[in-house]
């Protein structure tokens, strides 16, 4: 019996071999961990690392915290402008501007239900809001089809309207939904609906033209099938045109961050669409993407696994984006309720979150913006606003990166040391501690570490210098081996040619 | 005494015909004729070429620099990484002797082994070099890499089509119809061997879950 089942084993065991060996032209999906902590990190090969927490939920502030006689219903909008934190509480028809009294408290300002001086006063579903460096206001006043200009008192300045222009189709309703202001004044806006970019208005008002469209996706297999469809099937086919934004993000530096979730897996996969862009002036998409990833780039869309998995699918929605003054900005995922920050690099800071009723994880985040270096973000279902602080350890990565672009190399080269005693995972840590080497001319210490995160870019312009000065120190024995290497078969051939002459020379043979 | 000189016989005949090997590389048309018509060649040194082209591949992974070949350990199964080189050429042997054996073909399924093991031969010779000189380069200078690894591999390719016209005696259009017909002979296998396994594991499973369940029920 017992010798009958190990022959069925070893049959097996064969089996399994062979086949194993068959399938090795088939690749297999990584496998995900069960358990994972709340904040994580993916490494150069797409795998999930465990990572504490670089941001922790400091305070949930709902209506009741707010002391709000009417409870928020269904806010849509977030700005932050110095200790103010402006919440645009669409469903009430109002603006509530809060301000950060303490490091846990909001204390509500004033409430903006209308502005003097223009006909209609009241705001109709609000969406954002944005104050320039003047003190100027401005509000998407969605409801109303406008974008009002107030002063800092709310009195009317002016009002932008629906661009007065041919492409745009003038029976469906203007509905400005999301605006920034730079520091000329210029306002750049989403408005629903329109799919040619951001509508841009000077800052006397008047429409500049659209910045920044995404480009259409399309490709030849897709052109096929249209020229066989009917009418009934183009109909229901999608159309080849640009996405719409879903929220915008003003950096210090005026490039705007702009992020879209209606894109494909497909697309987000192959390099086509993406999740957010930077954008420069001229509307061109200027986001360095330089993370460390066993396939090209690191992809700057959130979630790389988009499988199904607990209810939800597909990739990340990036329903907003914010960028610190260190320009690390951190993206907001409607769909799973994470956070994703990547550096000035495109490599990744940390992601985390998820989808819950729990502190720290959301059920339809639709907002953040940042103050200083801690986190707002709107939760439009939970009516809620989660307040992140950063941790000790979070902390630790700002100033290692800041101390960086102060030049103070050692010093961040210390902080990282500190941070990977904290976390060994952690890969930019790695690469921060190469960088400062590098910067320090330790070329050969700096080579070790990105070899150790498999840094190619910044390996080779380490090893290119390593390269040069050992050249440089060695030129002397360099020339001597080349020339003993062409030398000494030059000397071996002679001499043997001597020898065999010498052999065969007649002069030694004797005479017989 | 009489052992030890046969030993000697055949370690020298072993050392010749593997530096036949660099002849047959250099002069493929020649070479390849002699390798098996004139006995040039032996199983022994064919195996030699193979374990050496197997060993610089393994060996490549763990010394080329991680700028060309990164490799994830974690998945890294060593016995099916040689799997993966020693199944498709026993395909290829195997599918291109079945196939040439019904048309005229001269070549025995060992001439067609040796002759393509030979033909193997600047696989070794050119990336274990190769492997040690990406140490000294940089991403910037990948082509040189790439080049260098893609003539070996064309130069595998091209030797390994004229033995095989050597081996058979066939002609340079007949040849080159075969190679391809060699290339479905070995799709066909594969076909073959996954529909036999997949049959076979599952009747495995079948009496492995009836022996179980007797085996609960007991």
């Amino acid at each position: 019996m017992i010798k009958q089942i190990t022959r069925i084993g070893a049959f097996a065991l064969a089996t399994a071999t062979l086949v194993a060996a068959v399938t090795v032209l088939v690749p297999t999906a990584p496998v995900q961990a069960a358990d994972r902590s709340y904040t994580y990190n993916y490494d150069y090969w797409g795998d999930v690392q465990d990572s504490p927490d670089l941001y922790s939920v400091c305070k949930v502030f709902t209506s009741s915290d707010l002391k709000l006689e009417k409870k928020l219903l269904n806010p849509q909008g977030l700005y932050v402008h110095d200790r103010s934190v402006f919440i645009c509480d669409t469903g009430n028809n109002r603006i509530i501007e809060l301000e950060r009294t303490a490091r846990e408290s909001l204390e509500v300002k004033r409430i903006i239900d209308s502005v003097s001086g223009v006909e209609p006063a009241t705001l109709a579903g609000p969406t954002d809001i944005a104050i320039s460096e003047e003190g100027n206001v401005f509000i998407a006043d969605k409801g109303n089809a406008r974008i009002l200009k107030c002063d800092s008192d709310l009195n009317y300045i002016s009002e932008y309207l629906k661009p007065n222009d041919a492409t745009l189709d003038q029976s469906i309703p203007f509905a400005p939904n999301k605006l920034v202001v730079d520091s000329a004044e210029r306002v750049y806006c989403i408005a629903t609906g329109i799919n040619k970019g951001l509508i841009k208005y000077e800052e006397d008002g008047s429409f500049s033209g659209f910045v920044g469209a995404t480009p259409a996706s399309y490709d030849f297999k897709q052109y096929i099938w249209k020229k066989f469809a009917t009418q009934e099937q183009l109909a229901k086919m999608e159309a080849f045109v640009p996405t719409e934004y879903d929220n915008i993000f003003m950096d210090r530096r005026g490039f705007i961050y702009a992020c879209t979730g209606s894109v494909s897996q497909e697309d987000l996969k192959a390099g086509k669409a993406d999740a957010v862009r930077q954008l420069n002036l001229l509307g061109d998409d200027i986001l360095v993407r330089n993370g460390v990833y066993y396939d090209g780039k690191f992809p700057v869309y959130g979630d790389l696994y988009m499988g199904d998995g607990g209810g939800y699918k597909g990739p990340s929605y990036f329903s907003d984006v914010t960028c610190f003054e260190n320009d690390v900005f951190v993206c907001l995922d409607k769909n799973r309720g994470r956070l994703f920050s990547y550096d000035d690099q495109g490599k990744l800071v940390f992601c985390c979150g998820g989808n819950g009723n729990m502190d720290g994880y959301f059920r339809m985040p639709v907002a953040m913006d940042h103050m200083d270096y801690d986190l707002l973000v709107l939760d439009q279902l939970d009516c809620a606003i989660t307040l992140f602080t950063q941790t000790d350890f979070g902390a630790q990565v700002f100033e290692a990166m800041d101390l960086f672009d102060q030049g103070k190399y050692n010093e961040s080269q210390h902080v990282w040391e500190e941070v990977i005693r904290t976390d060994g995972n952690y890969d930019l840590a790695y690469i921060g501690i190469g960088r400062a080497y590098l910067r320090q001319k330790d070329y050969k210490k700096a080579m070790e570490y990105f070899e150790l995160k498999y840094d190619a870019d910044n390996y080779a312009k380490a090893y290119r210098q390593y390269r040069k000065i050992w050249v440089e120190e060695h030129i002397v024995t360099i020339v001597v081996v080349i020339v003993l290497l062409l030398v000494i078969p030059l000397v071996i051939g002679r001499y043997r040619y001597l020898k065999y002459k010498f052999e065969t020379s007649d002069a030694f043979k004797y005479d017989n | 005494m009489a052992a030890s000189l046969k030993n000697n016989e055949k370690w020298t005949r072993y050392k010749k015909s593997l530096r036949y090997s660099l002849y047959v590389i250099t002069h493929p048309l020649d070479g390849f004729w002699d390798l098996t018509h004139e006995k040039r060649g032996t199983y022994a040194a064919a195996n030699t070429i193979l374990f050496l082209t197997i060993l610089v591949r393994i060996l490549a992974l763990r010394y080329t620099s991680f700028q060309f070949i990164q490799v994830y350990w974690e998945e890294l199964n060593i016995f099916t990484y040689i799997a993966s080189i020693l199944f498709p050429l026993l395909l290829f042997v195997v599918g291109n002797w079945a196939l040439t054996t019904l048309f005229d073909g001269k070549g025995r399924l060992g001439q067609v082994y040796i002759a393509t093991c030979y033909a193997l031969t600047p696989y070794p010779l050119i990336n274990f070099p190769l492997m040690i000189f990406s140490n000294f380069i940089t991403v910037d200078e990948a082509e040189f890499y790439s080049v260098l690894g893609m003539l070996a591999l064309i130069w595998v390719a091209f030797i390994g089509i004229f033995g095989m016209s050597q081996v058979h005696e066939f002609s340079f259009g007949k040849n080159i119809l075969f190679m391809v017909a060699t290339v479905f002979a070995m799709l066909v296998m594969i076909f073959l061997l996954m529909l036999f396994f997949s049959m076979v594991s599952q009747g495995v499973a079948y009496f492995v879950s009836i022996t179980k369940e007797m085996l609960y029920r007991m």
